[in-house]
């Protein structure tokens, strides 16, 4: 039987990704983000999954105005980086898992989720920002991954209760996979951020670091907060947040340990925030 | 009956949602055909000439032709495709943001790595009023 080990939880800002990408990593200004990731990848090293469920969301790249799914599972053998206006991202390609994205989406759509099930499509900095902290710039990533997109770009956004619920629906999908395979889940964006209006560059640390306790310690109870308080407190882009709860439902019941939680600001417009939890045994 | 939106009561902020991005939607998916680089050249060699290619309204098509943010959200834009504009221009993410702002891009960037724009006094409109009344 397939089985979760652990979720990664990760902002996914573009500007990281171009940090990267053009060598300015030892910057004082990029310095500390790099820096709270360096335990990150030495964890990486002894606890490869065989697959990644990537919960993460496109920002108006693979999905136009002509079409907005909330859930979209990638069933596809393989996804290319995506042309956001700069250039794609030189980053490897994006190996699936069709076999293990086809029997989550059979199982989790009799659970009454309605996952759209895309075969094509472009990634974005949302997916391969994330593989880059967590791995490096390797010549092709070290496991599969399975672009599990969601809509937090046109409101209304799914609640967060509905992402527990569904993070809970994957847990059990998931466990009911017949070959042995090591799974973990990631919840990526956030944390607080506004990229938009007057308000632009809103930072809330105190909101931030709760929601990390919560998030570790109540989850159930975080799912109830509603879309209001996150745009409120943590901005119109901090919405992203809910995502993170898919990750989490998708963890035993029992207490996780944390393998290790990072917090920085600023990265361009938005606050860094990183979280490891493995289940425990 | 009319559906409630408590989020119209934060200062400085527009939300996308079904009814602002039916509003923009050409607005928008002009953005969008920015990602091919052919459409990228052709806007730049003539941008209303492009703009005129696309059936949005003429208040759209100024606000773009100003690079004006603000208005391009009011009118229905969003951020995430306003960036395609912005990308053709060779601007980052700071850039538009700060230029939403009234800031200059240092005082923007100055303001980030001091911690950002704080909650207090921005979550809502009347609270706003209070901070400002109170000095």
């Amino acid at each position: 039987m397939a089985k979760v080990s652990a979720s990664v939880y990760t902002s996914h800002i573009p500007a990281i990704g171009a940090a990267l990408d053009l060598g300015k990593t030892g910057e004082p200004y990029w310095q500390p983000v790099f820096g709270g990731y360096q335990r990150s990848k030495e964890w990486m090293a002894s606890h490869l999954p065989d697959v990644v469920v990537l919960v993460y969301n496109d920002h108006a790249n693979a999905f136009s105005l002509d079409l907005i799914p909330t859930f979209a599972i990638g069933m596809g053998e393989r996804f290319m980086p995506t042309d956001e206006g700069w250039g794609p991202r030189p980053v490897p390609q994006v190996v699936g898992h069709p076999e293990l994205a086809a029997h989550i989406a059979q199982s989790v759509i009799q659970d009454d989720f309605d996952l759209t099930i895309v075969n094509r499509m472009d990634v974005d900095h949302g997916l391969t920002v994330p593989l880059s902290l967590m791995f490096g710039q390797p010549a092709a990533w070290p496991c599969r991954v399975i672009p599990f997109a969601v809509n937090v770009v046109l409101y209304p956004v799914p609640s967060g209760r509905r992402c527990w619920n569904l993070g809970r629906a994957i847990r059990k999908a998931i466990a009911l996979y017949d070959e042995p395979l090591t799974v973990q889940v990631w919840g990526t964006g956030g944390m607080s951020h506004q990229l938009q209006g007057p308000r632009a560059g809103l930072i809330n640390r105190e909101f931030d670091q709760a929601f990390l306790d919560r998030l570790i310690a109540d989850p159930e109870g975080l799912a109830q907060m509603p879309h209001i308080d996150y745009v409120r407190e943590a901005g119109s882009e901090g919405i992203e947040l809910v995502m993170w709860l898919i990750a989490r439902g998708a963890m035993s019941d029992r207490p996780p340990r944390v393998a290790h939680r990072f917090y920085h600001v600023p990265a361009s417009n938005t606050a860094v925030g990183h979280l490891i939890l493995e289940n425990s045994e | 009956m009319a559906l409630d939106k408590p989020y119209k009561d934060i200062p400085g902020t527009t939300i996308f949602d079904a009814e602002q991005s039916r509003l923009g939607y050409h607005l928008n998916q002009f953005c969008t055909s920015l990602m091919k680089p052919e459409n990228r050249m052709r806007f730049k060699a003539d941008e209303r000439r492009y703009l005129d290619e696309w059936p949005m309204s003429e208040e759209q098509k100024q606000a773009v032709l100003a690079r004006d943010l603000n208005r391009c959200i009011e009118l229905g834009g969003n951020i995430y495709f306003l960036a395609k504009l912005g990308a053709t221009d060779g601007r980052s993410f700071q850039y538009m943001a700060a230029s939403m702002t009234g800031m200059t891009q240092e005082q923007y960037a100055q303001m980030m790595l001091a911690g950002g724009r704080p909650p207090q006094g921005n979550r809502t409109v009347g609270e706003r009023r209070k901070g400002e009344s109170g000095g």
